[in-house]
């Protein structure tokens, strides 16, 4: 076995190619300068705030489910965070709880909901995508009479969640890193992270091997709502100010950074650096742009075709990867 | 009369099994002992799957006793079947194509290292055991713990499920056509292992519809049609030709004439 | 199939509707309308009331119909978003910018929603990629090919175009100053639909499709042909309802229609088609996009904060769904006591 096939079977093999030949083609066609490209903060920024959600979205994918009501979780954690501390001017720890207390609450309406019917998961989440999204505006327009706060928050929560490293870097890009790290290990090292992939492969089978299924879906629907309102909650830390607007962009983005980062939609393969490497490939083509000569306004188009040429890469690594004995064993 | 003294491994006693209005299976009295192989034989529809599932305890008998060593059982839940050493091994053997050989073996009983909230999955033990395990079954050409079930060939997968539910403790293996998805060569290595677990010791219910197969392995044989056991009978005590026309259900028509007739009524 | 048994059952005529797929749907209809009505009184009930959601309705119920024909054939269309705004600005730049007949226009959107509507259909038929994923990559390609063209071409992100009187009157017109011709383009997009869905061969083959497109497949359906025709249809769609907005207003703008893609699919649940394919109806589908726009408008004439409307949809849907849960759950029960 070569070393570069065993590299292409790993579920990250992909997205480490998008993201190669995505810089490649800025270098050559776009006459980036790679320094410029390399030392500028802002699709850092950019990835970080997607990656901390892409990465459970992408777990959650793994274990056959889907969650896009993220969409509304972001301006549900900026919301809870300005409200609570800004308004009312509660200290931060306070709004902080509330806001992993929200996530908690709708991963477990997501998750109850999506293991006690029938309904794709998908469908469960745009109904509560939307019922969230009226919540936060109605609620924060009845509390506050406005659908934009302010909100100032202390030094050590500003270092914590909103700093600005050398004037320009984000300190979530550092969250990012460490959450990447413990949800790696959480999936590839521990005992659950095996049962995630058990239960995307087979849910019934799983459940026979005698996996906590319901409990285990449902954990992971708080995790991911509570990524989407943690990155809410750091957002408003970072600009003073929460806007109930935006976040809807998001759904798509971590969507298409999880399937560039080799995870299978319908579930059981898959892994978070994976979904690193296509959150980068994603943060590189949608801002790395500007640092080119194309014009930015194609950006969409070369992120749908990368898109699209990287899942039928990843279709096809796989299934090298599943007929690797049979090649190897001629008999 | 009891040619082996000790207790069957399992036993149903005049089991029945009904949805609603439709009885599915009818007074099915059936033994497997240690070191035995049972061949379930029957066409499609005459109710093997819903006897399986009877005894893997996803459904319960309506009327009827299953016996464990003697003593009277029921299993709420599947886990309740499995915790009790029945396994089932479906046709198509691993259900986790995506996932490595080390890591689907040991799906919700992973070995693990480290301690506290540290402990982590070991795999490398994982791979060696799984590996360890289908190699002691005669799959030599599986050598990589890290490989996907996926890329095994069907023979291969029937076989690491096999070995599986055997490390596991299994005491009876119930295999649902393990054969049927397979080419003749693959077959026959699904046959060998099927040998080798009755070797060990464990009691196996072996369904399938090719007689060839049956009589390969089987010591005991029934035959289902429309839900009820037609014909019981060991090993060497009917010819091929005699165990195809009973599958046919040449010797039971007025049987099959009677349960039209009673259909028939129902549905009048 | 189920459908055909519990047709064909005898039991009574309450319990034979309340298991048709859209009798939930025709349930939430009445009760929202009747809300609505308490809340909003005479102005909503009256013609102001019924023509802003009929508008609403007759836009996103065209696009909704095709994508709802998706659904029960087991696929997704997210790329309606960008085929919108990309067939807008087609007519706008062949007939705005550079002053060809507008009828080459017209001709020239509708055909941006076939050809990227056969092309979703040939990657989706072709490779074994999930649909959603597919229709999303197409959004993005689209949108960016629209937005680069537009500024390449126009050199600006909206186009403006004056409509003939009769291109006008077709697509754009509007009966006492507010009720939009879209409505009767809406109500005979229906009846086709109706016809081809629940009259014609092709019609069973989508739910053959929905049901198990391996058995559909075997029983000699033209699976993959059938899917790219669904494709076309629902990139048609969109583009029609493209050229009527950009022969309404006279403009088109690059940033218009994502709201589109979510909206179409509410319409199609709350009208009771799952998205695990083989099960709905159009009449459904219709009864699902009247809810939803209902709610979408009359929220303005209830007095209550506009948000709300939200959070009444997104109930609407969840209530929806699990209410088909159940109503399919009764109908499997049903057929399968039967046999």
């Amino acid at each position: 076995m070569s070393v570069l096939s065993a590299f292409l079977r790993r579920p990250a093999a992909g997205s480490i190619v998008s993201l190669i030949a995505v810089v490649g083609f800025y270098i050559l066609f776009g006459g980036v300068n790679v320094v410029t490209l390399f030392g500028a903060a802002s699709w850092l920024n950019f990835a970080a705030n997607l990656g901390i959600i892409a990465i459970p979205v992408g777990i959650l994918m793994i274990a056959g489910e889907m969650d896009i009501s993220i969409g509304a979780m972001i301006p549900a954690g900026s919301m809870v965070t300005a409200i609570i501390s800004g308004y009312y001017g509660l200290p931060i720890w306070v709004a902080i709880l509330a806001v992993v207390g929200v996530g908690v609450l709708v991963g477990l309406v997501n998750g109850l909901l999506t293991v006690n019917t029938t309904v794709p998961s998908l469908i469960v989440t745009l109904g509560t995508l939307v019922a969230l999204q009226g919540i936060v505006l109605s609620v924060s327009v009845f509390l506050t009479d406005s659908v934009s706060v302010a909100l100032e928050a202390p030094p050590w929560a500003k270092l914590a969640f909103g700093q600005l490293i050398g004037g320009s870097h984000q300190v979530i890009i550092l969250w990012w890193l460490g959450l990447t790290l413990v949800f790696a290990a959480f999936l590839h090292l521990s005992p659950i992270g095996n049962w995630v992939f058990a239960m995307g492969g087979d849910k019934v089978s799983a459940r026979n091997a005698g996996i906590p299924t319901r409990k285990l879906t449902i954990g992971l629907f708080m995790v991911s709502a509570i990524a989407a309102a943690f990155v809410g909650m750091c957002q408003t830390i970072q600009f003073n100010s929460a806007q109930v607007s935006g976040g809807m962009g998001y759904i798509f983005n971590a969507i298409v950074s999880v399937v560039v980062g080799g995870v299978l939609l319908t579930g059981g393969f898959g892994s978070v650096f994976g979904i690193f490497f296509g959150t980068l490939t994603f943060a590189i083509v949608s801002q790395g742009i500007y640092f080119t000569q194309i014009d930015r306004n194609w950006s969409n188009l070369i992120i749908g075709v990368t898109l699209l040429i990287a899942v039928g890469m990843n279709e096809s690594f796989r299934k090298l990867a599943m007929t690797a004995i049979r090649k190897k064993g001629t008999k | 009369m009891e040619m082996v003294h000790t207790a069957p491994v399992l036993e149903l006693q005049s089991v029945d099994k009904s949805f609603g209005p439709i009885d599915v299976l009818h007074g099915i009295s059936l033994k497997v002992h240690a070191g035995e192989v049972l061949c379930l034989l029957g066409d499609n529809g005459a109710g093997k799957s819903t006897l399986i599932k009877t005894l893997a305890g996803v459904h319960q008998p309506t009327r009827g006793k299953i016996l464990m060593d003697g003593a009277e059982v029921s299993f709420a839940t599947p886990r309740d079947a499995a915790e009790r050493g029945i396994a089932t091994v479906h046709q198509f053997g691993g259900t986790f194509p995506l996932m490595s050989i080390g890591r689907s073996f040991f799906v919700g009983v992973e070995p693990t290292k480290g301690w506290g909230p540290f402990r982590i999955f070991d795999r490398k033990k994982a791979n060696d055991i799984a590996v360890k395990a289908v190699r002691d079954f005669g799959i030599t050409r599986i050598d990589d713990g890290d490989r996907l079930v996926g890329g095994l060939s069907g023979g291969e997968r029937q076989s690491l499920a096999i070995a599986r539910a055997v490390h596991f403790g299994a005491r009876v293996l119930i295999l649902d056509e393990p054969t049927a998805a397979l080419g003749v060569k693959q077959a026959a290595h699904v046959l060998r292992i099927i040998n080798e677990a009755k070797r060990r010791g464990l009691a196996v219910i072996f369904i399938t519809h090719q007689v060839m197969h049956a009589m390969a392995v089987g010591d005991h044989f029934a035959v289902l049609i429309r839900g009820a056991i037609a014909a019981d009978f060991r090993r060497g005590e009917k010819t091929r030709e005699e165990i195809t026309d009973l599958m046919a259900g040449g010797e039971t028509m007025a049987d099959l004439e009677a349960s039209i007739d009673a259909q028939e009524r129902r549905h009048a | 199939m189920s459908q055909d048994i519990s047709r064909g059952a005898a039991g009574g005529s309450l319990g034979r509707l309340a298991r048709r797929p859209e009798s939930g749907a025709f349930l939430g209809l009445v009760v929202v309308y009747i809300i609505f009505a308490v809340l909003g009184g005479k102005v909503f009930l009256g013609a102001p009331g019924w023509s802003s959601w009929l508008n609403m309705a007759a836009e996103v119920g065209i696009i909704a119909l095709p994508v709802g024909l998706l659904m029960i054939a087991g696929e997704l269309d997210i790329s309606v978003g960008s085929v919108l705004p990309a067939s807008s600005l087609t007519v706008a730049i062949l007939s705005g910018h550079y002053d060809l007949p507008l009828w080459i226009g017209v001709a020239g959107g509708l055909g941006v929603g076939l050809a990227v509507g056969l092309v979703n259909g040939l990657l989706v038929t072709r490779t074994t990629i999930p649909s959603l994923i597919i229709t999303i990559g197409t959004m993005f390609a689209v949108m960016g090919l629209t937005l680069g063209l537009t500024i390449l071409i126009a050199g600006s992100t909206g186009v403006f175009v004056v409509p003939d009187a009769l291109t006008k009157s077709v697509f754009g017109a509007a009966f006492g100053g507010m009720f939009q011709i879209g409505i009767l383009w809406w109500a005979g997009f229906v009846l086709i639909v109706l016809a081809l869905l629940h009259v014609s061969p092709w019609g069973n083959w989508v739910f053959a499709i929905g049901g198990d497109r391996d058995s559909a497949r075997n029983a000699g359906i033209p699976v993959a042909r059938v899917t790219i025709q669904l494709y076309m249809m629902s990139g048609f769609a969109a583009a029609f309802v493209g050229v009527t907005q950009v022969v309404t207003f006279g403009s088109a703008q690059v940033a218009a229609g994502s709201s589109f893609i979510f909206n179409s699919i509410m319409c199609v649940v709350i009208g009771g088609v799952s998205l695990t394919g083989g099960a709905g109806s159009v009449i459904g589908i219709l009864f699902g996009t009247m809810t939803f726009c209902i709610v979408n408008q009359g929220i303005f004439y209830s007095g209550l904060d506009p948000n709300v409307g939200s959070i009444i949809i997104g109930a609407l849907l969840l209530l929806a769904v699990l209410s088909n849960d159940k109503f399919r759950a009764i109908a499997l029960s049903y057929a399968a006591k039967k046999k």
